[in-house]
């Protein structure tokens, strides 16, 4: 609904005011961007060495959480939320690694596409149980959580299993100059061909309708149901790419799911998104995933116990939304 | 009202339903007495009162937790640092076993720990309107990260579950009736009677339900709530407690398993996660439930797996069935 609103605003104004409503929309973006690049820089000052093999590593040890932050995002955006994430992505990351192992290249990339089949048929799963049942969100992906991590026990009791050459090294190293991780332009390349042409398309618009005022969407005529379970759907989508993403980086299929589920929502509200729906976007959740990270780095630069910096986590986490709820009180006052 | 009465009672498909919504506890022993006899067709003899109180011992942490659960989901809301918090409680107490104070202070020590940071979580919900789920999910990373820190400065200094509590987790009455119990129905007492006849007990139903009316109504819901994550992270810190003495073991991430769990017992238990409706006595019928399904996959030889698969699924189902009857009812 917004997007519509929105672009043609910015085709009437002049350029100056475009860039000024732009940025006004974006703010949360922008602020956040500008404390990723301050934590960068500080990470630069308190350890000179921090040069271009760590960052090349800060690419590859985010794609994980970057990507499950986007499935999160989706789903939120619409109004539901997905606690079932991180098991899809140990499901589909086990799937790959097993049937990846011995296997050659081009076989890898039947089982690449094959796993995102997967990934979009769980999450239509997950949604048209939402849909069918009419339990919320929350109970009917809290269910599912244990449904497909048991399928991923069973289908490797411990973990197992290979990545191909070419998966491997799609995320570990240097893109053009040595300072581009390659997983940063994978993350960029994957997320932009994949969610710019689905925001701009009618479901993208129906997906903020659903999600900012379910009622109203529905006496317009959007398709509800249909909607939200295609929310899910691309949801798993982008779990299956997160879980893609974790044999890559560790060369194994690991049966149990991380802590990504509970890191997701984390980043995503970091990131900008509204957990009531309707606001919000993927490329905030992304850097939200890196100043997390950031903030972990440099902790253990400053030789900070490990376990504060989870402290820190959760204070960021909590601060952060108090932060964005004053902020909203504020606004409804005025 | 009396033409509605008899209508009630004329057709009974729809007193079925009134049933199940007011009182999901009958249809609920229903299912577990079904659970047990299958369990007792799966492995005839297994069921003896030696049996019952494994299991009932076994379900008692769960359903201290599920009660957590129970009462912020009346209000809407959700606990989920109810982990964090018991895997604390039950670690500091190990930490105190050696001290001049003995397992009491530490005990002491552990519940006022919880209850501080209940009491963060609910000025963050309660005054600062942010959202249970990032509160409490926020607050289990921060208690956690405390117990990590906790854990290597006591690493030297050595650890081990009191006996009192490991008498409490694991010991019979009379052979039979688990210790825990001692503890468990005065608590599940309060529970309930709190929640049908004080007048806080109602708040937490007012608040859940229709927030703006509660508090046109006078209902000062900050203090509703501050009050309720006290008592939540209070409960949760008990019921880590009681698993440290029925487990034997004092770690930091002892509880996180029954998250989960505890608040698919409070589910099962017929307490909406919408607010305003449900109750406790559901939830402990939920854990025990739990519980013997449990038992009764392993009984039935699947491994852990499948159990999950299996549990999920019956989740779903039980909430599936409630949302229909409560919504035509």
């Amino acid at each position: 609904m917004s997007a519509a609103t929105a672009s043609v605003d910015t085709n009437r104004a002049r350029p100056a005011d475009a860039i000024a409503s732009w940025s006004r929309r974006n703010a949360w973006v922008l602020g956040l961007i500008g404390l990723m690049i301050l934590l960068l820089l500080f990470t630069k000052a308190i350890q000179p060495r921090y040069g271009p093999i760590p960052i090349q590593g800060l690419g590859t040890s985010v794609l994980p959480l970057a990507l499950a932050a986007v499935a999160q995002a989706v789903v939120v955006i619409g109004g539901g939320i997905d606690l079932s994430i991180g098991s899809m992505m140990a499901l589909t990351s086990v799937i790959s690694a097993m049937l990846m192992k011995n296997q050659s290249d081009a076989f890898g990339v039947g089982v690449v596409i094959g796993v995102l089949v997967l990934g979009v048929l769980l999450g239509a799963a997950n949604g048209s149980l939402v849909m069918v049942t009419r339990v919320p969100d929350i109970v009917v992906t809290l269910a599912m959580s244990f449904v497909w991590a048991g399928l991923a026990l069973l289908i490797a009791p411990r973990p197992g299993g290979a990545a191909v050459g070419w998966l491997k090294a799609l995320v570990v190293g240097p893109f053009l100059n040595e300072w581009i991780p390659k997983a940063a332009v994978v993350l960029l390349v994957v997320v932009a061909v994949s969610w710019i042409p689905i925001s701009r398309s009618r479901f993208g618009l129906y997906l903020y309708a659903i999600g900012s005022n379910r009622l109203a969407a529905f006496r317009s005529g959007v398709p509800v149901g249909r909607t939200r379970v295609m929310a899910y759907a691309v949801t798993g989508f982008f779990a299956a790419l997160a879980g893609l993403s974790l044999t890559a980086s560790t060369g194994i299929g690991t049966p149990v799911p991380g802590p990504y589920t509970l890191l997701s929502v984390a980043a995503i509200v970091l990131g900008g998104v509204n957990l009531a729906g309707g606001r919000g976007g993927v490329f905030g959740p992304i850097v939200g995933v890196v100043v997390l990270q950031l903030i972990q780095t440099d902790m253990t630069f400053l030789s900070i116990d490990s376990n504060l910096a989870l402290v820190a986590q959760g204070v960021i986490l909590i601060g952060v939304v108090m932060v964005g709820s004053l902020l909203e009180m504020r606004r409804r006052r005025t | 009202m009396s033409a509605a009465v008899t209508t009630f009672r004329r057709d009974p498909a729809r007193s079925m339903q009134v049933l199940f919504r007011d009182q999901p506890v009958i249809p609920l022993a229903g299912l577990l007495v079904v659970l047990v006899i299958v369990m007792q067709i799966a492995q005839p003899g297994i069921v003896t009162l030696n049996w019952a109180n494994v299991i009932v011992r076994g379900a008692i942490p769960l359903a201290i937790l599920a009660g957590c659960q129970t009462l912020t989901m009346l209000t809407g809301g959700i606990d989920l640092s109810v982990g964090a918090i018991a895997s604390m409680a039950g670690f500091v107490t190990a930490t105190f076993v050696n001290s001049a104070g003995g397992p009491a202070e530490g005990i002491l020590v552990a519940l006022v720990v919880a209850m501080v940071a209940g009491l963060v979580t609910g000025i963050g919900v309660g005054v600062f309107r942010v959202h249970p789920l990032i509160m409490t999910l926020g607050m289990s990373f921060i208690v956690l990260g405390f117990a990590n820190v906790w854990q290597l400065q006591n690493v030297q200094t050595g650890a081990g579950v009191p006996s009192m509590l490991t008498a409490l987790g694991t010991g019979t009455i009379l052979g039979f009736i688990p210790t825990g119990l001692l503890v468990f129905v005065p608590l599940a007492l309060v529970i309930l009677i709190g929640l049908r006849r004080t007048g806080y007990g109602r708040l937490l139903y007012a608040v859940g339900d229709n927030p703006i009316s509660a508090r046109l109504s006078g209902a000062r819901s900050w203090q509703v709530l501050v009050t309720l994550y006290v008592i939540s992270a209070l409960l949760a810190g008990i019921a880590g407690l009681l698993l440290s003495g029925f487990t034997n073991t004092a770690s930091v991430s002892l509880a996180d398993s029954s998250v989960l769990p505890s608040v698919a017992a409070a589910v099962i238990g017929g307490t909406s996660i919408m607010g305003g409706r449900g109750g406790y006595g559901g939830s402990m019928v939920g854990a025990l439930i739990l519980s013997v399904l449990a038992a009764l996959l392993t009984v039935l030889g699947l491994p852990e797996a499948s159990r999950q698969i299996v549990f999920g699924a019956i989740i779903v189902i039980v909430a599936a069935a409630y949302t229909r009857v409560t919504a035509e009812g």
